[in-house]
């Protein structure tokens, strides 16, 4: 649900459509049963392979005639050819078979330098002819690469080789060889080390080349033993990884939760993989025999409305959100209806309505209905197979859902949160809801609602970016000429720009919503006979409404760039900080969560959950204050654990550069490469009333020598224990989970300004600050992110990222529209100066995107792409 | 400097012009079998085959370009879309293969190098290379999924053979065009590379992919961003879209191939829907509106037309975006971008 569908920083490749690594398949292929091993390929898409490796190299098969075979096969299904393959052979010959069937750009698992450069060159040659990238095994003219040495050695030659070739850099996978560990023989006992080691040498030498390598070799001692090799697999990913592995052929059935492993196994196999011990095979051999089948603990004791009438049962689950019994419960009630859709229709729904009632008139909040919903929909998960057994005896009418909705996080953007908190809400109301997730193109959008003949479509985004792809989605769906209802919400949007930009270009019904608990609302309306002529009617007139008010209202005067830049900030440049203590790029791999905690603000934590109003007043408030508590317990009770199994990891990284201001823009020096980074910021336009300044974040630097810091932090780990609570249908942890991953990053932002004021930078190095004063901003300097208000063009962040090499520093990535990846992060610059302050860069004119398109070197156009939110 | 150089320097200060269709323009001069036919002795009738006027009919195929070139065109096309030996066979010339497409390659040369040395700005011939009416991706037959008509290796030949003659004849690029099928693309990429060796020079490649369905794919599933990465390899000088709708539909992919595309765009539309009959009649000032948008919006490099257009909309074009500013070529960071129908890019 929050993996980005097209772009991605770990790759799992699917493993299981290979006869050499699944013996199901092996036996499907050489019984010649190709309609059944083609649902092996579709199965392992839908369970998220991003690559599907193809493997047919068994001895007793036609390698040539099963990979070509397999491969037309998977070509005529579009569910599982969406996906890129991996032609996976020791064979050349079959390889260039498979290429000649593949017809997007696949991968080449492997060539190597095994029969020497000139054959190695060869292969290559065609790898690039027929347009594939290509795993390199690291094996030369004497062998297979044991050694970190042999490893780096290799490789380094291998891509010398291929880029004096023309052989895109960027499409060259290493494979440094996972070797088998713990096998006894001593030699062994370093393999794991010397390949991360490697991995993390190599990525120094040979720019935009990937590494993988096929993991269940390491473990190849441990056959039988799953709970084990599961462990291994994961103590050597969560190590791998890091150092730069970035994908990996794998099942992913086979890995644990890193965190949820047993922590004498980990340790006992961190010891083994890290070579920690010269008797850690020993150890984790002895552990190893007493994992053969662990299970289970005591149930819960029966509380006193379990003695309760079924019916009354499960309305008491679904209003405390308690799903300890439900199934039990749900099964009871279904033995004595007549059919299994009775229960959901009877019991269910009546639990559900109370549920919907309490919170259409206040007396739930948000954090409960979501609970509620988990609830439900274990009960619900419970009588699918039952209710798919008489599918066809049930009339029509009974089946169907109050309506269909397609929701998605539009394409660039990553958030979900309000997204899956909306689609719970409809759900517990008695809506289908298709949830094509994240970062979701507008062409499958359009094919979803179409196909599933719904009844609207929701779209939701965070990012500023994001306002532009909705007007891109509504236009799109004008043009297939399509008259749905279309749903407009998330953080940034606002009913003026829905009513400005989005209405416009649709001629279907367009409806800004301003939260959740507005949407079955809506809905509803739109599904109704009676009410949804009068209702579309009344929002159109208040859009047009907006639209008259904003072309009637001169919009407030804008001065041209030259005089607001005359009018600039006129700060007092002689009490700019002194240089920092500590310049130059600090990277913090794993800070303290423990520590992070007492940074956090509480209060936007509860505006999430759409609980309104400041923290800690909050919890004893008339109205919410006893949700609140509940929520804050749980909340707090998830950080105990969080912090406790160490679920997550904060990551981050500072720098502190010399610069100086020049006209709008601040040039950073980078002593160490003789580098110039010119970082464009933008400036109010908007005339101000006589003594205020037309301000711009370069006004706080001095032109004739100064420094600026910039810093990413993020918030990672959190994807096993997100699809652990989604497997579990469990909403509310997941949106919990999300909801703290996010505060945790803020507080890593604000720990971080701390100490960077009073230790890197040092300019404030007795600062005693309380959190409260903390959120009230009452220290010296500013930490503008861009994106934000100061700085409102989220396109800075390319270049901040490369100054922190933020990539590799905090493990955070960039989509296509510069949201950050994983989604809890924040970055930003940090200003030193006792004058810089936070300020809104407002409406900005023409002259001023012209020029600043020039400052940034890009078009027009891409200027006005990136600031349109602050143009007319 | 060498063909690409020149196109990618001509192209830098203005959106260049390519031609319009030649099947409308052949079909309003009404030819007849004798026509076609001339003196070939073929055993089949020739009426319909287009290609093979090059060899019984120059005159026409001269006069058709030499409009092109009056109207603006910077590229001409050769007339040989389906001079290739499978599409022949079906008038049984497939042994004439050679001779048409060395003949069409000098017809469009000569022009081109007279229009040239008339005003001395560049002109370029581009040597049209179809898709074939077979399918490397797709089984013909509903029961077998797995089957297919025609090899890799097969299909490598026949285009072989026919991109050979297009630059005997003296054509600049070989265009890879009417895309319906990636895997028949990637068999004429590989085709071009092979005959490169052989000559022992570069000869570039135009790729241009077609729509089959709205929501922007080709025939065989490829998204256009999925087609770009399926064919980057092939460093052709340029990429796009022709034919498959008028430039209305094609305009949300024009603009996501615009800013993915580190090459030159190219896109030649047909002039609109056909209407009920299956005639083209979007007026030459219409389909110029409609491409002028992308100019201004700097989202291409070179326009055209393709069925049911005709000088005058070539003119049209010509005069409509001869002050717009070209598309920048964007240079994005180095990333592995693979294919399957969708494209997957790793980070």
């Amino acid at each position: 649900m929050t993996q980005p569908s097209s772009s991605a920083r770990f790759i799992n490749i699917g493993e299981r459509t290979n006869v050499t690594g699944s013996a199901a398949f092996k036996k499907l292929i050489m019984a010649g049963d190709y309609a059944a091993a083609v649902e092996v390929a579709r199965q392992q898409v839908e369970n998220g392979a991003q690559v599907i490796d193809v493997n047919m190299d068994e001895g007793l098969l036609d390698a040539v005639h099963a990979m070509t075979t397999f491969l037309k096969l998977i070509a005529a299904e579009p569910d599982i050819a969406r996906v890129p393959v991996m032609i996976d052979s020791s064979k050349f010959e079959v390889i260039e078979a498979g290429l000649k069937c593949v017809s997007g750009k696949p991968i080449v698992n492997s060539i190597s330098m095994k029969e020497g450069e000139e054959a190695f060159l060869h292969h290559a040659r065609k790898c690039m002819d027929y347009g594939a990238a290509v795993v390199v095994m690291a094996f030369d003219e004497t062998g297979q690469a044991d050694t970190k040495q042999r490893k780096v050695e290799i490789c380094k030659r291998a891509y010398d080789l291929l880029v004096n070739e023309g052989f895109p850099p960027e499409d060259i996978i290493f494979d440094p060889n996972i070797f088998a560990v713990a096998t006894g023989i001593e030699e062994h006992n370093n393999y794991g080390v010397d390949f991360i080691e490697a991995v993390k040498e190599l990525r120094e030498l040979c720019p935009h080349a990937h590494y993988s390598g096929g993991l269940s070799n390491l473990s190849f001692s441990f056959r039988g033993n799953e709970p084990v090799r599961r462990a291994m697999h994961s103590v050597f990913l969560y190590h791998a990884i890091p150092a730069g592995l970035d994908m990996a052929i794998v099942n992913a059935g086979q890995l644990d939760v890193y965190d949820q492993i047993d922590p004498a196994l980990r340790e006992a196999c961190e010891d083994v993989i890290l070579n920690r011990d010269p008797d850690a095979t020993e150890r984790l051999i002895t552990l190893a025999e007493s994992f053969k089948g662990k299970d289970a603990k005591a149930e819960k004791e029966a509380e006193e409305w379990r003695g309760w009438a079924v019916t009354k049962r499960l309305e008491h689950a679904l209003v405390k959100g308690i799903d300890a019994h439900i199934v039990e419960d749900t099964e009871e009630a279904r033995q004595s209806a007549n059919r299994p859709i009775e229960v959901i229709e009877g019991p269910l729904m009546d639990g559900m309505n109370v549920v919907g009632d309490l919170f259409g008139s206040g007396k739930m909040f948000l954090p409960q209905v979501v609970k509620s919903a988990r609830v439900m929909k274990k009960a619900v998960a419970h009588l699918i197979p039952f209710i798919e057994a008489e599918k066809d005896l049930l009339p029509e009418e009974e089946r169907k859902a109050k309506g269909r909705i397609i929701m998605a996080t539009v394409k660039g953007d990553v958030h979900d949160i309000g997204k899956n908190i909306v689609g719970v809400v409809l759900q517990c109301n008695g809506y289908e809801v298709i949830d094509l997730g994240v970062m979701v193109p507008w062409p499958t959008i359009l094919a979803a609602a179409n196909d599933n003949k719904a009844d609207m479509i929701g779209l939701s985004g965070l990012i500023t970016p994001s306002l532009d792809e909705m007007v891109t989605v509504a236009e799109e769906m004008q043009r297939a000429g399509m008259t749905m209802p279309l749903l407009i919400g998330g953080a940034t949007t606002s009913k003026v720009h829905t009513a400005l930009k989005i209405d416009p270009a649709y001629d279907g019904p367009v409806i800004h919503v301003l939260d959740a608990s507005r949407a079955v609302g809506v809905a509803s309306k739109l599904l109704s006979d009676t009410q949804r002529d009068d209702y579309v009617a009344e929002v159109a007139d208040e859009y047009t409404h907006v639209r008259d008010a904003r072309s009637g209202k001169s919009a407030s005067v804008l001065l041209p760039l030259e005089e607001a830049r005359a009018n600039f900030y006129d700060a007092f440049l002689s009490d700019k900080p002194a240089p920092p203590e500590q310049p130059g790029v600090h990277v913090f791999p794993d800070w303290d969560l423990a520590h992070l905690r007492a940074f956090i603000d509480w209060t936007p934590f509860f505006r999430a959950w759409e609980l309104h109003g400041n923290y800690p007043a909050i919890l004893t408030d008339e109205v919410v204050g006893e949700t609140a508590t509940q929520l804050f317990a749980d909340a707090n009770a998830m950080l105990d654990q969080i912090i406790a199994e160490k679920w997550l990891t904060a990551r981050g990284v500072a720098g502190l550069w010399p610069c100086a201001r020049d006209g709008d823009d601040v040039t950073i020096h980078l002593a160490e490469t003789e580098e110039h980074v010119r970082l464009p910021f933008l400036r109010q336009q908007v005339k101000k009333s006589r003594d205020r300044a037309n301000m711009c974040l370069a006004d706080f630097i001095d032109p004739a020598g100064d420094w600026i810091g910039g810093f990413a932090v993020g918030i990672h780990g959190i994807e096993p224990h997100s699809a652990r609570f989604l497997a579990d249908k469990d909403d509310y942890s997941d949106i919990l989970l999300k909801a703290l991953a996010d505060r945790f990053a803020e507080a890593f932002a604000e720990a971080l300004h701390q100490h960077v004021r009073t230790t890197l930078w040092g300019y404030a190095p007795s600062e005693q600050l309380t959190n409260a004063a903390l959120i009230k901003e009452e220290y010296r300097g500013i930490r503008p992110a861009p994106g934000y208000p100061a700085c409102p063009d989220h396109s800075l962040k390319p270049i901040l990222f490369d100054l922190l090499d933020a990539p590799k520093n905090a493990g955070l990535t960039l989509t296509e529209s510069f949201a950050m990846w994983p989604t809890a992060a924040v970055s930003g610059f940090y200003f030193g100066h006792p004058e810089s302050q936070y300020f809104g860069v407002a409406r900005v004119g023409r002259d001023q995107v012209e020029d600043y398109a020039a400052r940034r070197g890009v078009s027009v156009e891409q200027a006005e792409r990136w600031l349109r939110p602050n143009l007319d | 400097m060498n063909a690409r150089q020149h196109l990618l320097a001509a192209a830098e200060s203005r959106v260049l012009i390519f031609d319009g269709a030649f099947g409308t323009q052949i079909q309003e001069r009404k030819l007849s079998e004798a026509d076609y036919a001339g003196d070939l002795g073929l055993p089949a009738d020739q009426k319909g085959n287009n290609d093979i006027l090059a060899l019984t009919r120059p005159d026409v195929i001269t006069d058709i370009t030499r409009a092109y070139l009056d109207a603006g065109s910077d590229v001409v096309s050769t007339n040989t879309f389906s001079a290739n030996r499978i599409s022949q066979a079906d008038y049984k010339a497939e042994g004439l293969v050679r001779e048409i497409n060395v003949a069409s390659g000098q017809i469009a040369r000569a022009l081109a190098d007279e229009y040239a040395a008339r005003d001395g700005k560049p002109r370029f011939v581009a040597g049209a290379i179809g898709p074939t009416n077979k399918t490397l991706s797709l089984s013909p037959d509903v029961e077998d999924p797995g089957f297919r008509e025609i090899t890799f290796d097969e299909l490598v030949a026949v285009y072989k053979e026919q991109a050979a003659a297009l630059v005997e004849g003296g054509v600049d690029f070989i265009l890879i065009e009417t895309v319906f099928d990636t895997l028949n693309a990637k068999a004429g990429i590989m085709a071009v590379k092979q005959l490169e060796r052989e000559l022992g020079r570069e000869v570039p490649v135009m790729i241009s992919m077609t729509l089959t369905d709205l929501s922007g794919r080709n025939l065989s599933g490829h998204t256009v961003e999925a087609f770009w990465y399926a064919v980057r390899h092939a460093k052709p000088v340029t990429i796009g879209l022709n034919c498959s709708f008028g430039a209305e539909q094609l305009r949300p992919h024009v603009k996501v191939l615009s800013q993915i595309a580190d090459t030159l765009l190219l896109i030649y539309p047909n002039a609109g829907l056909p209407n009920e009959l299956g005639q083209y009649d979007e007026e030459p000032e219409t389909t110029a509106g409609l491409v002028k948008d992308w100019a201004d919006h700097g989202q291409v490099n070179i326009l055209g037309g393709c069925c049911g257009s005709s000088p005058a909309h070539i003119a049209a074009i010509a005069a409509a975006v001869a002050n717009s500013a070209p598309r920048k070529v964007p240079s994005p960071e180095p990333a592995m971008k693979l294919a399957g129908l969708e494209a997957f890019v790793a980070a």
